[in-house]
């Protein structure tokens, strides 16, 4: 199939009637915002006691969140208050109503967890769909499933919201290279969901089997869970023939459908109808206009087990609001390049600096000199954790050494839950007074 | 009877090796006999030298890693089974050899080895009772300065 039918069957998506929100109006739709924000907040307020000390320290009560401008005066939500809340602290239902949990490693170390309703789950479903249609899925196609590991409950929701879309899905586990690429390949596979890094695996293992990607009817890749730039999606579109389009996730919040590229992937429609975005400072804590770069809060606003109110996300980009030729009135936010806090995606896991120092010290307690490198080869992000070799820790036997760099190894992997190289470097060579511990060395992005 | 051994942590990178080299060097100190083992990474520099707290100094001054471990040089029969003989008498008094490695020169017709042993103490007891006597330091580099 060459790259002219491909684009055809793109253009052969029908309407989806999940997307009709996707078009209404911005008065009607502050409205419908509005309404859902009175109701979340009266809901976290009157059933979670962080939520009900915080705003009455600041004297606020439901009654004076009316519409959308007063949202300002609430206070923000963390992680750290997700995990002081730890186990069901954050729940504004009863147990018995929450039909999902998924527990979470925590950025800082401090596990909290994640819990859906029923509803929530046909939210996150819908949220999916709208985003699968965005990216010009539809019923016909045939999507293949590869999160896995740590995306397993990404997965799920992927899986949901395409088969209720009618589409044919086939659930792949990751690691699988050549399953996945003899599925591709036999089972007229024509969309793929991953992490940008694992497709150019993949793509990298059918180059070395002989197969050519692009003559597969395979015509678009959905990803997650990476921060990733425009050359990386040229090589992707190119290596495949395909459209790579990017969604955005925050497991904090949901997984994959807190926003989707449309077709233009000139910035990512967030569905605000139920996720009401904002840009703040994050020094100041101010609200920034739309097309300024800050940190993006959100609102649940349709969430029932456990609501967020401007939850900080950490990830950085700017709010558009310009009018999309795809017709959404849906605002954008540009494609997220980094994060506010120093913070790093592995494979789709947010990892915090401090996570690893934590490990680091527990190991000879006391904190070794070290960075953390992040690379880019070939379009995948590598991270590598350097520690150097202090005449304490150093042995003559090798054994010894290689037992140590696999102890750091192991610590890091307890504590973040995914493996991390690490490497044992020459004294001094790790620079001293640098205000960070992560030096940055992919292509910057765009 | 032990002999001082200074081992010196290197990253596996191109260079390396050739700084603590280059330290002895111009600190003016001749370098008896040396290996290197190496995982993918990085490698110990593992060196014996006559003065060797004036190169633990020297390369501790310029930042490295470096370690003093006690090791045993012993003679072996240059000949078939001379190495076997001796590993056997380590292996039924169960200790261990962490690892092994030659002398450039040769005293007389004997091959000199050195050993690191896990339990130094018991490999000389177990040595002594094979009738062997490791050499000691003074005669190993008098020896040595002759050749």
């Amino acid at each position: 199939m060459n790259c002219a039918t491909k684009a055809a069957a793109d253009a052969r998506a029908p309407f989806q009637p999940a997307s009709s929100l996707d078009y209404v109006p911005r008065e009607p739709l502050r409205g419908l915002q509005s309404e859902r924000l009175r109701r979340v907040v009266e809901r976290a307020y009157e059933h979670v006691p962080a939520y009900h000390q915080k705003m009455q320290k600041r004297g606020l009560t439901p009654a004076h969140i009316r519409d959308l401008d007063d949202l300002q005066q609430l206070p923000f939500t963390t992680q750290s208050d997700l995990s002081d809340a730890y186990p069901l602290g954050m729940l504004a239902v009863p147990v018995g109503q929450v039909v999902r949990i998924n527990p979470m490693a925590g950025t800082t170390g401090k596990p909290f967890v994640v819990a859906y309703t029923r509803r929530d789950l046909e939210m996150w479903t819908e949220l999916m769909i709208r985003s699968l249609a965005c990216c010009g899925i539809h019923q016909g196609d045939v999507l293949q499933n590869a999160c896995a590991g740590e995306l397993f409950a990404d997965g799920l929701g992927l899986h949901q919201a395409a088969e209720a879309l009618g589409a044919t899905v086939i659930p792949v586990s990751g690691g699988e290279t050549d399953r996945q690429l003899m599925a591709m390949k036999d089972l007229g596979v024509s969309a793929v969901c991953s992490t940008p890094s694992y497709f150019l695996h993949l793509a990298e293992r059918a180059e070395k089997l002989g197969m050519n990607l692009r003559e597969l009817p395979l015509r678009a890749g959905i990803f997650i869970a990476e921060l990733w730039n425009e050359a990386t999606r040229r090589q992707i579109e190119d290596v495949a023939a395909i459209k790579a389009f990017d969604l955005y996730r925050l497991p904090d919040v949901i997984g994959p459908g807190i926003g989707a590229e449309c077709i233009h992937q000139n910035g990512l429609h967030v569905f605000e109808d139920h996720l009401y975005p904002e840009i703040i400072d994050p020094v100041s804590g101010d609200v920034l206009p739309d097309g300024q770069e800050g940190e993006l809060v959100l609102t649940t606003l349709s969430k029932e087990a456990m609501p967020l109110v401007r939850y900080r996300t950490r990830d950085c980009t700017a709010l558009v609001a310009e009018p999309c030729p795809c017709g959404r009135t849906l605002r954008r936010v540009r494609r997220i390049g980094r994060r506010s806090d120093n913070v790093f995606l592995i494979q789709g896991v947010r990892v915090f600096p401090a996570q690893i120092e934590a490990a680091l010290l527990a190991v000879e307690g006391t904190l070794p000199h070290y960075q953390i490198v992040l690379t880019q080869e070939k379009g995948l992000e590598r991270a590598e954790v350097q520690i150097e070799v202090t005449p304490q820790i150093f042995s003559d036997r090798l054994s010894a050494l290689d037992a140590l760099q696999s102890k750091f190894a192991q610590a890091i992997e307890q504590s973040l839950g995914i493996g991390v190289p690490v490497r044992l470097v020459d004294p001094h060579s790790v620079p001293r007074h640098q205000d960070k511990q992560v030096i940055d060395k992919r292509s910057a992005s765009d | 009877m032990k002999i001082p051994q200074i081992s010196v942590f290197v990253e596996n990178k191109p260079g390396h090796l050739n700084i603590p080299c280059r330290l002895l060097a111009e600190a003016g100190i001749n370098i008896v006999t040396l290996s290197v083992a190496d995982v993918q990474q990085f490698g110990v520099l593992r060196l014996i030298v006559r003065q060797w707290q004036r190169a633990k100094e020297v390369l501790e001054a310029a930042g490295l890693a470096v370690a003093v471990t006690e090791v045993l040089a012993i003679e072996v029969p240059d000949q078939p089974g001379g190495l076997a003989d001796l590993l056997d008498i380590f292996h039924q008094a169960g200790i261990n050899v962490e690892y092994m490695y030659a002398f450039a020169a040769r005293l007389g017709n004997r091959a000199v080895l050195v050993f690191r042993f896990d339990k130094l103490d018991a490999a000389i007891a177990a040595l002594t009772r094979a009738g062997i006597n490791p050499v000691s330091p003074i005669s190993l580099y008098e020896h040595l300065d002759e050749e």
